[in-house]
């Protein structure tokens, strides 16, 4: 029953499982995105206050729901990573971080981007940015700390450790709407009872987040390679796999 | 030699307290540094001593936060330079035990000193004596708070050369609901309302990290010494 767990810790398994799921989530990526984009661009009615600009909500969301997402797998992986002492988990961390980093900072640009006609304001030290901001130090901090180290193997149990102290802060930021009186809309697709939005609107935007993950999951898996690759690079089966 | 635990840290406790005393300009260094950057605040706004009043939660805030983040950097340094820590994690004693007594050293030493002296910083931003209370009150629950979360970073850093400047990248984010919360309750008990739900939020802050945090700093501890 745990042989698959296994096969998850041995880093030949997972380079090849790795570059075999890349272009099928690539593919599912490009489809999901494409009807999302289309969707949500051409078919989608115009909002009845925002008018067209509620539009930024295809990417801003997705991107906001994946910088958390993102956060939680870098600290499952890096716990799991310490507890059992898997090595592939810390590749799994070290790959993860940048592009969550990077949906962050994409959160972050479109929210404010959104905030300047909605709001009048590009920035507002408000509980939910203020928290998404923190998140990006958090990103930040991880990420440095693994590098400060000469010895990799330590460096990646430092962060490993930081990223899953960290994730105190992923509970923070998810319900900061709702414990604080917010500028920030409050929860709208993910609560209790129907959500308050139209379908023609909500469709094109869960399709948009289901493109998101999938490319997310492809950047993850061709990252994983070139860290497994670099990690592993005194084996005799990177040799062959490079010389191949 | 076989001590209890608790002799075990009181022992460490005393050692870290004579230390300090021994050294009464490291121990002053952090209180001036706090005087000073409270100080700077004023001078760089210039403002009126109303305005001044409703800066100065966050002013008094962001300068302990500051102040004591300054003194965390030697809280394991030190030690692991001439090699002390590896003789302690050695001792046949938890690691753990050794981190809290530690910690709890450096509180006595920066926090509570850091405590003390806040009315002399109060009176002059001119935040009302009725207010002191809480004002120390939500100090002592936040300097302790933040000195477990120092100590994991201080744990995780301490084997680096230039560790200063990314343990605060570490310590700052975590450290965000203590001044939330702290500047929000010292806030609240200068225009006369009621603090005591930040207070109790704090001291909740409080009790999480000191039962997590010398677990979290014990590992980082040995990741980092080994």
């Amino acid at each position: 029953m745990w042989t698959w767990f296994y096969k998850l810790a041995s880093p030949p398994y997972v380079y090849g499982a790795a570059a075999a799921l890349v272009p099928w989530f690539l593919g599912a990526a490009a489809l999901a995105l494409g009807v999302g984009l289309i969707d949500g661009l051409a078919f989608a009615p115009p909002d009845y206050q925002q008018g067209d600009a509620f539009r930024m909500i295809y990417v801003h969301v997705p991107s906001a729901i994946l910088s958390l997402t993102v956060y939680t797998l870098m600290a499952v992986a890096s716990a799991v990573a310490l507890i059992w002492r898997i090595k592939v988990g810390h590749a799994v961390a070290a790959a993860a971080a940048p592009i969550g980093a990077s949906f962050t900072v994409l959160a972050l640009v479109t929210g404010s981007l959104w905030g300047r006609p909605m709001w009048g304001t590009y920035w507002a030290w408000d509980p939910r940015l203020t928290s998404e901001l923190i998140l990006l130090f958090l990103y930040v901090g991880v990420m440095s700390l693994r590098s400060a180290f000469e010895d990799p193997g330590r460096g990646d149990r430092a962060a490993a450790l930081l990223a899953t102290v960290g994730v105190v802060n992923v509970p923070i930021v998810h319900f900061s709407v709702v414990w604080w009186n917010s500028l920030h809309q409050g929860a709208t697709i993910v609560k209790l009872g129907a959500p308050s939005m139209a379908g023609s609107m909500l469709w094109p935007l869960l399709s948009m987040w289901l493109g998101f993950m999938l490319f997310f999951a492809a950047v993850l898996c061709i990252r994983l390679q070139g860290e497994v690759l670099d990690r592993e690079r005194q084996s005799a089966w990177v040799r062959e796999a490079v010389k191949s | 030699m076989n001590v209890g635990l608790w002799r075990a840290m009181t022992l460490v406790v005393r050692r870290e307290l004579c230390l300090s005393f021994r050294r009464p300009d490291q121990l002053l260094q952090p209180l001036v540094f706090f005087l000073i950057v409270t100080t700077l605040f004023p001078l760089g706004l210039s403002l009126q001593l109303s305005a001044l009043r409703d800066m100065a939660p966050g002013v008094l805030w962001v300068a302990a936060l500051l102040s004591s983040l300054l003194s965390l950097d030697s809280l394991f340094k030190s030690d692991a330079d001439d090699g002390t820590l590896e003789q302690l994690a050695l001792s046949g004693q938890g690691l753990t035990v050794i981190v809290i007594a530690k910690t709890l050293a450096h509180w006595l030493v920066t926090g509570v000193a850091l405590v003390l002296v806040s009315p002399l910083v109060g009176t002059a931003l001119d935040i009302p004596g009725s207010a002191f209370g809480v004002m120390m009150g939500s100090l002592a629950l936040g300097t302790l708070t933040l000195s477990w979360l120092g100590a994991i970073g201080a744990a995780l850093t301490v084997g680096l050369r230039r560790g200063n400047v990314l343990l605060s990248l570490i310590v700052l984010p975590l450290a965000m609901p203590l001044l939330i919360f702290g500047a929000g309750a010292t806030d609240r008990a200068i225009s006369g309302v009621s603090a005591v739900g930040a207070l109790y939020f704090l001291a909740a802050l409080c009790v999480f990290t000191c039962t997590l945090a010398p677990f979290a700093a014990t590992v980082a501890l040995r990741i980092t010494l080994e």
